[in-house]
């Protein structure tokens, strides 16, 4: 892959071994290298808080495809960032039926408007990635939001104001 | 009629019911030690096929029927892929499942792989259950410890691997073949079928794909037996031979403009009106019902009047719906436009289209268009038929897409049309008292809700 090659002199590896020994788990429990595209996109992500181009190339070496099918892959979901890392904590707001019968459009413009920032979009200071949801599975507890690995239900402006003073006051 | 006890959900609400010792105490396992003992892989599939068990992932299908298509002479690897993608708004059950009670899920999931002949399982766990991750994944890794899993399960020759496997937000990773492809490493689109995913599925090897709430039944199918299992619910129609019947205990979930938003277990075939009243303790604010989805957004509305419908596989096509879907109902109150519900649908499945074919890659996008500027006060009546031909053009039923996916569009536009059309008129003709006859071409509105 010598187009590769080129781009790889010029620019310094992101994959620490760390990392790539981190992916290489993953290995035992597919039969093809390329089922471990998902759960290497997960890991660059969760650790970098992005899967920058350099790194889907690594990845790509890593797992003995071309760049462009882990791109493409990668592509199809809209999950992973490419352009700058997330904020600290990535916070889905949900807007499907349930939620959004119950207020949870107007929760998500509140929330849209407190930190000043559109869905897909991080705030400066870094703390928030925002983003809107399609169903939870948490419509039990419909208005909805997942903060990092959090479910907060039943959302109100004030579980939201006293979410994010908590997030704030933690750094 | 004895009232009902909970099988699905007993062990919900006590003490650490996610952990194995909690589970074994209850008798968990048991039918694992009892199958491998002295039952072959025949006899498993013999049980459930008598059991008439019903695919709880929303089409239906016949889980022991859909195991015998598996070819007998292959020399495998065969792979049984848990569907735990669980994304139709309104379902949350295999999440309630997999956070409180995962090795029931994990037993049937170990007891269907020795009746499929597979060695490896997957579990297909959408990417926002974190909560279910760490459960299920520490409840794997007992099974492990326990002998339950691994090379040799209790100390037998049947051997098996089970991995979890992360999703990344895409609902149509929920159709069994957009699944496969997305295990795999690729973009999550649906295959053209056949071939079926028995004769050649995940890593193009024989492949059965389940969903959680129906690994739990084949637990306790094999424990109880098919004969209890028959005891409850619908029985088949004894002049329709091709009908296999409701049978079984069922999670149902309900949520939107209750006091009770929850899952609740009864025998297939619970009234919807019982489900809305008696469980979920009515219509929140002491209003009225105008419509209730009765199984997950796919499956449309039911109107006010149609409240009497059992929620059973058949009863919600009997009243003009897709199906019984998840059983995941929605309820919408009185005061709840019907044309605020069709925007949602629209918005949603023309997010979630994976835009593989395209009748559904454009029909889903020119209907949320359309509903997007009747809701702003610029529709047409010509609009409600222009979205009624949509409806009625796209999906695997007439034939012009993939999956199902595109069916699940139709049916939220065309049973809102076919019982909401005279709300949806008044709308239009009151916010666009000046244009609502018009018949021109109108000007499409930028879309606002692309990702
Ligand atoms: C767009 C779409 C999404 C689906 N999502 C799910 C899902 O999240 N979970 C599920 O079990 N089945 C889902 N299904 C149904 C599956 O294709 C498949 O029928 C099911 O997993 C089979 O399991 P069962 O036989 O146990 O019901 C979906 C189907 C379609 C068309
Ligand atoms: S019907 Fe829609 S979601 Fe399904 S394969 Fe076709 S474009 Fe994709
Ligand atoms: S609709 Fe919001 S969690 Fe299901």
């Amino acid at each position: 892959m010598v187009a590769n090659q080129d781009w790889m002199s010029t620019t310094e590896p992101i994959l620490s071994d760390d990392l790539l020994d981190a992916i290489r788990v993953y290995f035992p429990k597919y039969p093809t290298r390329r089922a471990v595209v998902l759960p290497a996109l997960h890991t660059v992500q969760e650790r970098l808080g992005y899967v920058p181009a350099q790194a889907v190339v690594e990845i790509a070496e890593l797992l003995e495809l071309h760049p462009s099918e882990v791109q493409d892959t990668l592509s199809f979901y809209g999950f992973f960032k490419q352009d700058k890392p997330l904020g600290k904590v990535r916070i889905w707001v949900c807007r499907s039926i349930s939620c959004s019968a119950r207020g949870g459009e107007d929760l998500l413009e509140y929330l849209c408007e407190k930190l000043g920032i559109r869905p897909g979009e991080t705030t400066e200071d870094g703390l928030f990635s925002l983003e809107f949801a399609e169903c939870l599975g948490a419509c039990d507890f419909a208005p909805a939001m997942l903060a990092g690995s959090e479910l907060i239900g039943d959302l109100t402006r004030e579980k939201i104001d006293a979410f994010v003073d908590r997030v704030r006051g933690d750094t | 009629m004895a009232e009902f006890e909970p099988v699905l959900l007993a062990n919900v609400g006590k003490d650490n019911s996610h952990t194995l010792k909690a589970y074994e105490a209850v008798g968990g396992y048991r039918a694992l030690r009892e199958t491998l003992k002295d039952k072959s892989p025949d006899d498993l599939i013999t049980t459930v096929r008598a059991s008439n068990l019903r695919g709880r992932g929303g089409a239906g299908f016949p889980t022991g029927l859909k195991w015998s298509f598996l070819p007998d002479d292959h020399p495998g690897p065969v792979y049984l892929c848990v569907n735990a993608d669980e994304s139709e708004p309104g379902t949350f059950c295999n999440r309630v499942l997999l956070e409180e009670d995962p090795h029931q899920v994990l037993e049937g999931t170990i007891l269907s792989s020795f009746a499929t002949r597979a060695s490896t399982a997957y579990v297909y766990l959408r990417y926002e259950y974190p909560k279910s991750l760490a459960r299920l994944q520490a409840a794997i890794d007992e099974c492990y410890g326990a002998g339950y899993l691994g090379k040799n399960v209790l100390g037998t020759d049947f051997s098996l691997d089970v991995y979890v496997h992360r999703g990344a937000a895409a609902y149509v990773c929920g159709e069994e073949t957009g699944l496969i492809e997305s295990l795999e490493g690729k973009r999550a689109w649906p295959r053209i079928k056949p071939p079926f995913p028995a004769v050649e599925g995940l890593f193009r090897k024989p492949t059965v794909v389940n969903n959680v709430e129906t690994m739990a039944c084949v637990k306790h199918i094999v424990d109880r037996g098919p004969e209890w299992f028959k005891s409850i619910g619908t029985p088949a129609d004894p002049h329709n031979p091709r009908d296999p019947g409701s049978y079984g205990p069922k999670l149902y979930q309900v949520s939107g403009h209750v006091n009770r938003p929850g899952v609740y277990e009864a025998p297939l075939g619970l009234p919807c009106r019982e489900l809305v009243d008696r469980f979920a303790g009515g219509v929140w604010k002491g209003r009225k019902v105008k419509a209730v989805v009765p199984g997950g957004l796919s499956t449309g509305l039911l109107a006010a009047d149609q409240l009497d419908t059992p929620l059973d596989f058949d009863g919600p096509v009997q009243a003009g719906c897709l199906g019984l879907g998840t059983a995941g109902a929605i309820v919408l109150d009185e005061t709840y436009p019907i044309i605020d519900f069709l925007y949602n649908s629209c918005r949603f499945f023309a997010h979630e289209s994976c835009g593989q074919c395209t009748p559904c890659r454009e029909g889903t996008h020119w209907a949320l268009s359309m509903v997007e500027r009747i809701k702003a006060g610029r529709g047409r009546l010509k609009d409600l038929e222009l979205l009624g031909e949509i409806g009625d053009s796209i999906g695997i039923i007439p034939g012009t897409t993939i999956c199902g996916l595109a069916d699940g569009a139709a049916w939220p536009i065309k049973t809102a049309l076919a019982k909401f059309r005279d709300e949806l008129e008044d709308y239009v003709k009151q916010t666009n008292p000046a244009g609502y006859a018009d018949i021109q071409p109108a000007i499409a509105m930028p879309a606002m809700t692309t990702h």
